[in-house]
């Protein structure tokens, strides 16, 4: 920091220095000369330096008297020193909290500020559903890199989506979760694949020199979940077995090939692409299939014991029962296999 | 005894005079002195420590009570924004937390939701609204937000307590019906009355991006609610 407005007149010769200049100087400006904090090799700003050392020694001292204040109590003796030294050790203090209040709020600002992701949350709605639109179409063209945008408000939103289209899949389907709340299980799936499998495939992009960056990943595979958060609403409403398989093969092959096709589009080299496809569409497929799969075993179960030959496959016996109520529901298929067994006798 | 003063002299002479003044130290000078007593008006009417704890409790429920009957009345006004606080929010969520608990008690399974995880959603479902809110542009404060968000939980909370008494009696599939209504009629007076405050903070042509995350966050709420 450069020195106040008086200037640094280094006029004195002797290894001591002067006093006039420096101590007008240091009485009267309140700035202290950063450079010359630690020089104590006989300049003229000598004195500068002991200033500086004696704030601290006193800052010490007041800590220390105030460390000790509470052991020393009514000590009298100590009081005397206490009273001159008390209120220089809280001014002294309290410039110390100013000090480390004015770092700490600075770093703060510079890493937990969420400024940084304020460009990427500039959409506008009309960008956003075209987006969702634009995720199921995949682009042909793959010897030109294809535009990726570089969003995470739609992808965010998606995620959270897809969090409470799993609960409302796990609560009719009874899940129980042992260890483990299923808030926690849905959020930690969604959050995890987004985040996990983005990491990974831009691992392996690096790897395979591809051209995408870590938003666009992001961003891309954010958006590829609109195909699996409208499957999987469709069917945990639906339940036909050949129904999710159609859906899983269109929807989610659609919203996979536009993906991979954007991935392809920015890398080169047959085995660098075969690789990230691959990969790619590995995992986003085998997603959905476990998302379906993996949350559904129950209600499945319970469809087999409803399903008589002679029935008909549409039994949407109380598909949002709580799970308080699943010894009625057992009662339901007790009689209902019964009802079955009369019909097929007849 | 008089004392000597100098009488208005010409500029140029100013100090002429006042070679002439003389006082001898044992003549006493007469007059008075005020010493100007800080106002203590202002102070009391800031000053809240000395008040009995009731009138501040008082204080506090009535102020809490109001942006009750303003989530109630969901009309275009400030209040609920200007003097924000957290106690609204957190004696609903603690209230639904306890309730939507109690219900996992009655069954052998881990079907419902814990108290901890009640907590956790609501809590960090506002802070998470509140975030995006600031990153699309909204002029509105953290706190502020929060509050907003806390206190238009409260139609979920009657709801809650309109479907345990639903439960009490009346046959299965009728309390269903009744249940869904009653949610879904208070899941959207939430989302209703929380758009009515925020909305006017956000920029116009981006309302529907900060309305949908709302809808999510009481659609979740009130689907722990009706499945509980």
């Amino acid at each position: 920091k450069m020195a106040s407005s008086d200037g640094n007149k280094n006029t004195n010769t002797e290894p001591w220095g002067g006093f006039e200049d420096n101590i007008i100087q240091g009485t009267g400006s309140a700035v202290i000369d950063m450079e010359n904090m630690d020089d104590t090799s006989g300049s003229s700003f000598e004195d500068m330096g002991e200033m500086h050392q004696r704030m601290k020694e006193e800052e010490e001292v007041a800590e220390e008297a105030e460390a000790t204040e509470e052991e020393t109590g009514e000590d009298g003796e100590f009081l005397g020193i206490k009273g001159i030294k008390g209120q220089l050790g809280r001014q002294v203090a309290d410039e110390v909290w100013q000090a480390g209040k004015r770092q700490a709020s600075k770093a703060f600002n510079l890493y937990a500020n969420i400024d940084i992701l304020r460009p990427y949350f500039d959409v506008e709605p009309m960008q956003v559903r075209n987006r969702l639109i634009e995720s199921m179409i995949p682009i042909r063209m793959i010897n030109f890199p294809q535009k990726i945008a570089g969003e995470l408000y739609g992808p965010m939103m998606l995620v959270f989506t897809l969090v409470a289209i799993l609960l409302h899949g796990m609560k009719t389907s009874g899940t129980v979760i042992r260890e483990g709340t299923l808030m926690g299980t849905a959020i930690g799936t969604c959050f995890g694949y987004w985040l996990g499998v983005s990491s990974f495939i831009y691992f392996l992009a690096y790897l395979c020199n591809a051209q995408i960056t870590m938003l666009q990943m992001l961003s891309l595979l954010g958006y590829g979940l609109f195909g699996h958060c409208v499957v999987l609403f469709v069917t945990y409403n639906v339940h036909f077995h050949s129904l999710f398989y159609i859906l899983w093969l269109v929807v989610g092959g659609l919203s996979t090939l536009r993906m991979v096709a954007a991935v392809i589009s920015r890398t080169v080299g047959q085995t660098p692409r075969l690789i990230l496809c691959g990969t790619l569409a590995a995992l986003h497929m085998l997603f959905l299939l476990y998302l379906h799969f993996a949350y559904h075993k129950i209600v499945e179960g319970i469809l087999d014991t409803l399903e008589g030959p002679n029935m008909p496959p549409i039994q949407r016996v109380a598909r949002d029962l709580p799970v308080v109520a699943t010894a009625a529901m057992n009662a339901v298929n007790a009689t209902v296999k019964t009802l079955g067994v009369i019909l097929q006798s007849q | 005894s008089t004392m000597h003063v100098p009488t208005a002299a010409p500029k140029p002479n100013i100090f002429a005079g006042l070679s002439d003044v003389s006082i001898s130290g044992d003549i006493p000078v007469e007059g008075e002195i005020n010493v100007p007593v800080g106002t203590p008006i202002q102070d009391k009417e800031y000053s809240t420590l000395d008040e009995p704890v009731k009138d501040t409790i008082l204080r506090d429920l009535k102020a809490v009570g109001k942006k009750f009957v303003h989530v109630m009345y969901p009309k275009k006004s400030s209040a609920l924004l200007r003097d924000w606080d957290l106690w609204g929010p957190l004696l609903l969520c603690v209230t639904l937390a306890l309730m939507l608990q109690g219900g996992s008690v009655n069954s052998k399974e881990d079907g419902g939701p814990q108290f901890a995880e009640v907590f956790v959603i609501i809590w960090f479902g506002s802070v998470i609204i509140t975030l995006n809110s600031k990153l699309l542009g909204g002029t509105i404060s953290f706190f502020q937000s929060l509050c907003v968000l806390g206190y238009c939980i409260m139609p979920l909370t009657v709801a809650m307590v309109v479907c345990r008494l639903v439960l009490l009696g009346g046959s299965w599939r009728f309390s269903f019906i009744v249940r869904l209504i009653v949610v879904t009629a208070s899941f959207s007076w939430s989302t209703f009355a929380s758009t009515a405050f925020l909305a006017d903070y956000q920029p116009p042509n981006r309302k529907a991006l900060v309305v949908y995350p709302v809808f999510l966050f009481y659609f979740v709420i009130g689907w722990m609610i009706l499945t509980v």
